[in-house]
């Protein structure tokens, strides 16, 4: 079924993405680790989201109940560290 | 956008906005330990990175497929269920069970390992998140693993069909979001801390 | 489909209330019943509350020692404050009128998920037992538990955090459900520019407490791994940072104060319409203003750490936001003002209430300006001018709002009138009363008398003892309005459906209403507030 077949292909996905962090973990890159780190993980989480989460098929509405809160979550992260980065 | 690749009664919209507002403050109170991390990494960068390496990266890389196949696995369970396949959603219910019981397998060599190397949360900032963020998404595991039992009760007995199967439904949503929460603490404490 | 009252004998009318028995209130899933039992919760520590502020007040009639210890008068403070705020202020209107009136306004039969409903409801009475034993053991942190102190006392801070979270629970839940609500549950024709503003507050005001109250959250687990396993992120000593809690704390506590007021202001938006006969000027602005104020106050939390030691940079940043806030606010205060322009107006006491609430709020508002500004901030932080500020904004705000819709609602609630004479000498001596008790402490602060002092030196003692009899007034003026309710619900006169002739939709059904709120769930046709001359009603929308 057309169901099964996209989870487990993106579960495959997901499983080299996690073996490429693993590996470019190993490599000494300096800040660029950190970026490479967040950059495939936020991939991943994606991939979740649409596939798992069925975000990819819903209405607007909830997708922006999913996406809204991560601005508020931007706030509260700048906020602080303007402050932690400034003292 | 509305093309999925099956046929299916899903959950009714006022369910499924429940549950995400309900993620949402889930996102939220992880949120908090994200912004500490973010902070105490800024000013505290030496220590993050000399203490991440007392982590062992294989378990928590193991932990992070055993968390990614066990999303897999509810996923299909929902699939089935929407196609009234009532024995697969038990069977799928189960394996998730089953990995998050791994899971937090993992979890408890991980922490008694590090008990017994002498590293707890009050031994320094590192330690203190580490133990934080883990041990809150833990909790939201076991959380899960609660709901996940009484849904394969439920299931045992019939309750669901391709008709009905919202409680599994938004229980999936929650599950991938532990999953997700997972995806981002494993790389931020144990890769680059 | 009006039920009109006196046709059928009162015996024969059944209506929400008429089951008995303590398990159709304990168990019940009908939100009329949980939004009375939030009244009577609520209310209840708003007394309490209440006495432990005249208390507080008794002490600061004389300057030096007297009548208890400064570390009782310590203790009184934390639980006035913690107790108003987290078990009064914030679920007052939201958990008790909310509940009950969000389904009648969008003319369906219930919330979208009543269980869970319930569920809010003993969770919150469990934070409630939790919260009171941990604040009575006895707690000294003032209500806003910073750290280090709260980290390192031995009082129960721990159960205080747990029985907050619980408490915090509730109110997320409440949020969810009234969101989910608004969204799914409207009757057929009623857009979104058709619903009655209150709705449109407590929306705006339940996207804040679902995405700020989780962090309070954490701020309290934090708090609780602080004092039991010893991690340090609030500790100096070990490298953490107290601020750190203060930034967590405020980016809840900031949001919540608009949590209080939006729904105060819904209130205002429904009342000032009713009795002035006339449509409310600049509905689509008033609509807007509520999320306005929703999102600017997520932006603005570090206004109450300007001299904590934040970094300057952060402060000016905090401080300019602040400042936009001001702007919907004042949109709202013009635009009630507009309508009562030319409206025919009567005084009745829900009219009493929001008329005090628009002055008051003014009040309140301005002063807050002062506060904002960083560099006059340092002047009056803590002070007595932010203790006037933020009950001219929550007393003179939050509770008169929450007085009109009491007033408002009680004959749909109740199936009574309320005793109009009562009704208006209490006012009086509320209102006097609360001026008297609070405008002198924005002079006090001026001075530089600071907050949570016990002792104080004797150049302020002449503005305390103003306050303190002006305390006397306002408390024998809200023990007449608590007389009033409970005289009325005994034996007031029978309400009609529709005693103050509103257009909203909990009007069209019986006082009380049945338990499935209408006969019929009505097709609305048009927003509710066409009031007087028809054309002018079509100009306004």
């Amino acid at each position: 079924m057309a169901a099964y077949k996209v989870y487990l292909t993106v579960w495959g996905v997901l499983l080299v993405l996690t073996g490429v962090t693993v590996a470019v973990s190993y490599l000494s890159l300096g800040l660029w680790n950190a970026a490479a780190a967040l950059t495939i993980a936020s991939v991943k989480a994606v991939l979740v989201a649409l596939y798992f989460m069925h975000l990819r098929y819903e209405i607007k509405l909830v997708l922006g109940f999913a996406v809204f809160p991560f601005l508020i979550l931007g706030l509260i992260l700048a906020g602080t560290l303007v402050d932690a980065i400034y003292r | 956008m509305t093309d999925e690749p099956e046929n299916h009664k899903g959950a009714p919209v006022s369910a499924r906005l429940g549950i995400w507002a309900f993620l949402a403050t889930e996102l939220l109170l992880f949120g908090g330990l994200f912004t500490a991390y973010a902070q105490f990494r800024i000013t505290h960068g030496d220590l993050f990175h000399q203490e991440h390496l007392k982590l062992n990266r294989l378990l928590g890389a193991a932990n992070t497929v055993v968390l990614l196949t066990s999303s897999l696995t509810i996923a299909i369970g929902i699939a089935a269920i929407r196609r009234g396949l009532q024995r697969l959603l038990q069977i799928c219910l189960s394996l998730t069970l089953a990995l998050a019981l791994g899971f937090l397998f993992i979890k408890y060599l991980e922490w008694s390992e590090d008990f017994s190397r002498g590293f707890y949360a009050s031994t320094n900032l590192f330690f203190g998140l580490y133990f934080m963020m883990t041990g809150l998404h833990g909790l939201h595991v076991l959380g899960g693993m609660a709901v996940m039992i009484w849904l394969l009760l439920r299931a045992r007995r019939g309750a669901f069909n391709e008709e009905y199967s919202t409680p599994v439904e938004i229980t999936g949503l929650y599950w991938h979001f532990v999953d997700i929460v997972w995806i981002y603490l494993f790389p931020l404490l144990y890769l680059v801390g | 489909m009006v039920d009109e009252a006196g046709t059928t004998s009162a015996a024969e009318r059944r209506d929400y209330l008429s089951e008995k028995g303590w398990r159709s209130w304990a168990l019940t899933m009908d939100h009329k019943r949980i939004g009375v039992l939030y009244i009577w919760t609520t209310l209840g520590f708003f007394l309490v509350g209440g006495v432990l502020a005249l208390l507080l007040r008794l002490k600061l009639l004389v300057p030096g020692p007297a009548f208890f210890s400064d570390h009782t008068y310590n203790v009184l403070f934390t639980m006035h404050g913690a107790m108003m705020i987290f078990l009064f202020v914030i679920p007052a209107i939201p958990s008790s009128l909310g509940n009950f009136f969000i389904p009648l306004l969008i003319g369906c039969r219930d919330v979208a998920f009543p269980r869970l409903n319930l569920f809010s409801y003993w969770i919150f009475v469990a934070g409630i037992l939790v919260t009171i034993g941990s604040l009575v053991a006895p707690m000294d942190t003032g209500w806003t538990f910073y750290t280090p102190y709260s980290a390192k006392t031995s009082a129960a801070v721990t159960t205080l955090s747990l029985g907050l979270f619980f408490i915090g629970m509730s109110s997320i839940l409440t949020g969810v459900n009234f969101i989910v609500t608004i969204h799914t549950m409207r009757a057929p024709g009623m857009t979104w520019y058709r619903m009655p503003l209150f709705i449109w507050g407590m929306y705006a005001t339940s996207i804040i407490q679902v995405l700020s109250t989780p962090v309070i959250g954490i701020t309290f687990i934090l708090l609780a791994a602080e004092r039991v396993f010893g991690v340090g992120i609030f500790d100096p000593a070990k490298g953490g940072d107290p601020l750190l809690f203060q930034h967590f704390f405020w980016f809840y506590s900031h949001p919540v104060v608009y949590v209080m007021i939006l729904p105060a202001m819904g209130i205002v938006s429904e009342v000032v319409p009713v009795f002035s006969r006339k449509p409310i000027f600049g509905y689509k602005a008033i609509a807007y203003s509520a999320l306005a104020i929703a999102f600017i106050g997520f932006l603005v939390w570090g206004h109450h750490m300007f001299v904590s030691g934040m970094s300057t940079v952060a402060g000016v940043i905090f401080s300019f936001l602040t400042f936009f806030v001001a702007v919907p606010t004042g949109i709202k205060i013009f635009n009630w003002i507009a309508t009562l322009y030319r409206g025919s107006i009567t005084f009745e006491s829900p009219m009493l209430y929001a008329l005090t609430f628009i002055f008051l709020f003014i009040i309140g508002g301005l002063t807050g300006l002062f506060l904002g500004s960083m560099a006059t901030d340092v002047h009056v932080h803590d002070t007595y001018f932010l203790v006037a500020h933020f009950h001219y904004t929550m007393m003179g705000g939050t509770v008169m709002g929450l007085f009109a819709g009491l007033h408002y609602w009680f004959p749909k609630m109740s199936g009574r009138m309320l005793n109009e004479g009562w009704a208006k000498s209490a006012w009086w001596l509320i209102v006097t009363g609360f001026n008297v008790t609070f405008f002198p402490m924005f002079i006090l602060g001026m001075q530089g008398m600071p907050r949570r002092y016990a002792e104080y030196p004797a150049k302020y003692q002449p503005l305390n003892v103003i306050a303190t009899v002006g305390s006397w007034f306002l408390a024998v003026g809200i023990v007449i309005m608590f007389a009033n309710f409970i005289k009325s619900l005994r034996n007031g006169p029978i309400a009609p459906a529709n005693p103050w002739q509103g257009l909203t939709l909990e009007w069209q059904t019986s006082s009380p209403p049945p338990e499935e709120n209408f006969h019929e769930i009505p097709t609305v046709t048009d927003w509710p507030y066409s009031y007087g001359n028809k054309s002018e009603a079509q100009r306004d929308r």
